[in-house]
């Protein structure tokens, strides 16, 4: 006989009852940030989980709890402060600063010009160059970048796309003058055009001549450069764009398939580079949802390498990620709150098993951060690593019925899209069709509107407002380094061997021709001979032209 | 019966940020104006153009990339160089509160930072363009 409500307690119902009798906040959305519906309370009722199917165990299939059997108490994550602005030389000293203060990665960002292709002295560059990053026209000013800085011994990772074969072969290059052995260099190299299409819009090619080259750098990075992970499979920028957290999810592991099967295609043996693969996922304010996110992502990719795409190596199957705090939910508005915001959005990456992570700065909705606005940023996960005890215990979270609820609806709804995005032929076929844009603007619009009809708080933004103190210090790029830089890449032309350069730079021509060719030789070759990115890449536009976006909104 | 507002919402310069340019794309878009978004990677003489092409009441400058001092004054003196001198010119983005009085002086109308809610942006270009 069924005990009674009163022998087991008062019983869903009877909690319900006295829930639905009580006032509920008014003008406040319940759902999460993404717009997910959340019930009031979760319990083993809505959680329909096979823990050894499911779930799991930390470094064991399907991943769901961790990639690895320590996680944090064999080491804590990789601390990767994202850094380069000005010239080489201005980046470099940066470096030497995080790596002074205890971080144990260096990550580089670049300027536009240089995500687009262009040399700083192309016109399109006017105005651009060493803003929103470094300048890097050739192997001479990666050779400052890195200048003191022993490449056998950190790990580099570079944001860097379109031209990511150039930079590749630019660091490789600066390797072997180091003297370090081609299989001693780690690190990562974003390269990830998919998302660019989608999301932070930085293209150069077509994407058919794009995914050629991705396909290139993990050919040539699964021969040579056994600790490179040559594509990371970007979500932040998705995110960025103002998607949701299920659309961040699907469209990054629906790139990384398409990735996988553009390398089968190719003949490669999935085990023979899928070990490699590695993705970036956003960590925005929502926290349950995020660890939700990550949770998924990693049940997913396992499920999907191993079942649908054969991988036997289960290194094949394990799904590690790099994270970054949000930089879309930074306000200009009291900036110092912004400082609180990074924290929280730290601790979801950490409690969602992050392998390195990299916290904004409270003054990025101004500029580019202060040094001591890194510092306190890095400061946030030190906090995290070394005083809360979060590290202690590997995904502590496990097992909440909340967590679980949310980590099983993420997956429910990346497959929905899985399946919208297969039937538009496919990502590359849904991105021409402007699928994905047209649902992160959707995404992005409605957010906005919650937000300015106050069904969403932003503290400082619409509400607890002040008036605003005086500004605080910002970082400002000196408008002659432009002109230092301009100066130096027409110094670099003409101090070459013309003939050399002029040759790799012919061959690269002739192999982007042919289909049958790895291009990271002769990129490689190009690099050594000092011809510039731009150069290169204006070779390969000759050949594969260019990109343009309808755009949608 | 006075025509709809025309707006043209560009993307100066290399950046690829688009979500605030798509936002109030939309947003002047739904306040029943007629909008024109250029896409990305405009240099300002296809701004400028596309201004004249399209007979603009105003052109809303989105720009995210620190470029903005470069930019934005070679797109008024462009408008200047082509006789269109009644056209407002908003500017969008990062822009530190020094560079956006700058920015006014040059003649540009307004400058909205992170944050400046889409109604406060309708509003402002509805007052800023003459009623036809």
């Amino acid at each position: 006989m069924a005990a009674t409500d009163r022998e087991k307690g008062v019983g869903n119902a009877g909690w319900r009852a006295g829930y639905e009798a009580k006032p509920r906040r008014e003008g406040e959305l319940f759902s999460t940030i993404s717009g997910v519906e959340n019930e009031a309370l979760y319990s083993p009722e809505d959680v329909d989980l096979d823990y050894e199917r499911d779930l799991g165990w930390p470094g064991s299939y399907p991943f769901t709890r961790g990639v690895y059997p320590s996680m944090y108490r064999g080491r804590i994550w990789t601390m990767r402060q994202f850094a380069g602005f000005g010239t080489a030389a201005e980046t470099n000293a940066r470096f030497r600063y995080l790596l002074a203060h205890g971080q144990t990665g260096l990550s580089t960002a670049f300027d536009m010009p240089t995500l687009m292709g262009y040399d700083s002295d192309h016109p399109r560059s006017l105005g651009e160059v060493g803003r929103e990053g470094v300048a890097i026209d050739s192997l001479a000013d990666m050779e400052t970048l890195f200048a003191g800085i022993p490449l056998g011994e950190v790990s580099t990772s570079m944001t860097i796309n379109g031209p990511a074969a150039i930079l590749l072969a630019f660091y490789v290059a600066v390797g072997e003058q180091q003297g370090v052995p081609l299989e001693q260099l780690s690190g990562t190299v974003q390269t990830d055009i998919l998302k660019e299409y989608i999301a932070q819009k930085e293209w150069i090619f077509p994407p058919g001549p794009s995914m050629r080259l991705v396909v290139d750098m993990i050919e040539w990075c699964a021969k040579r450069l056994p600790r490179m992970h040559p594509v990371s499979i970007s979500g932040y920028h998705i995110r960025e764009a103002g998607s949701t957290a299920a659309q961040e999810l699907a469209f990054t592991l629906a790139d990384g398939f398409a990735y996988v099967e553009a390398c089968l295609e190719r003949g490669l043996d999935v085990d023979s580079f899928a070990p490699r693969l590695s993705f970036f996922f956003n960590a925005h304010l929502d926290f349950f949802e995020e660890i939700a996110k990550y949770r998924a992502a990693r049940r997913i990719w396992a499920r999907q390498m191993r079942e649908r795409y054969g991988a036997k190596d289960p290194r094949s199957w394990l799904m590690r990620f790099h994270t970054q705090t949000a930089g879309v939910s930074l306000t200009a508005q009291q900036p110092q709150v912004n400082l609180i915001r990074t924290a929280i959005e730290a601790l979801a990456a950490v409690l969602g098993g992050t392998q390195s992570l990299h916290t904004n700065s409270f003054d990025e909705a101004l500029a580019l951060p202060t040094e001591d606005a890194v510092r306190l940023a890095l400061r946030t996960q030190q906090v995290i690593a070394h005083e809360t005890g979060v590290v202690n215990t590997i995904d502590p979270l496990g097992g909440s019925y909340y967590l679980e609820h949310l980590t099983s609806e993420l997956e429910r709804q990346a497959y929905e899209y899985f399946s919208a995005i297969e039937a538009l032929g496919g990502v590359v076929a849904a991105i021409e069709q402007n699928f994905q844009q047209r649902e992160i603007a959707e995404a992005s619009f409605r957010y906005q509107a919650e937000v300015e009809r106050r069904e969403r708080i932003v503290v400082g933004v619409n509400r607890y407002q002040v008036e605003e103190e005086q500004p605080i210090e910002i970082l400002r790029i000196d408008p002659a380094l432009e002109r230092q830089q301009v100066e130096r890449v027409r110094a670099v032309r003409e101090g070459r061997d013309a003939a050399a350069a002029e040759a790799a730079l012919a061959r690269l021509r002739e192999d982007a021709a042919r289909d049958d060719r790895n291009l990271m030789e002769p990129i490689l070759a190009a690099a050594q001979a000092y011809v510039t990115m731009g150069e290169m890449c204006d070779a390969l536009r000759e050949v594969w032209g260019t990109w343009r976006e309808t755009p949608v909104f | 019966m006075a025509g709809k507002i025309r707006v043209v919402v560009a993307k100066p310069g290399l950046d690829g940020h688009d979500r605030g340019a798509k936002i109030i794309a939309r947003a002047l878009r739904d306040a029943g104006m007629e909008v024109i978004y250029t896409g990305l990677h405009q240099t300002p003489e296809q701004i400028v153009e596309t201004a004249i092409q399209e007979d603009a009441d105003a052109v809303g400058i989105s720009i995210l990339s620190g470029a903005h001092m470069t930019l934005v004054p070679r797109i008024l003196e462009l408008l200047r160089e082509n006789g269109v001198e009644d056209v407002v010119v908003v500017v969008g983005g990062t822009i530190p509160e020094d560079d956006a009085v700058a920015l006014r002086k040059l003649g540009v109308a307004g400058v909205f930072g992170p944050g400046a809610p889409t109604g406060e942006i309708v509003d402002f270009v509805r007052g800023a363009v003459p009623a036809a």
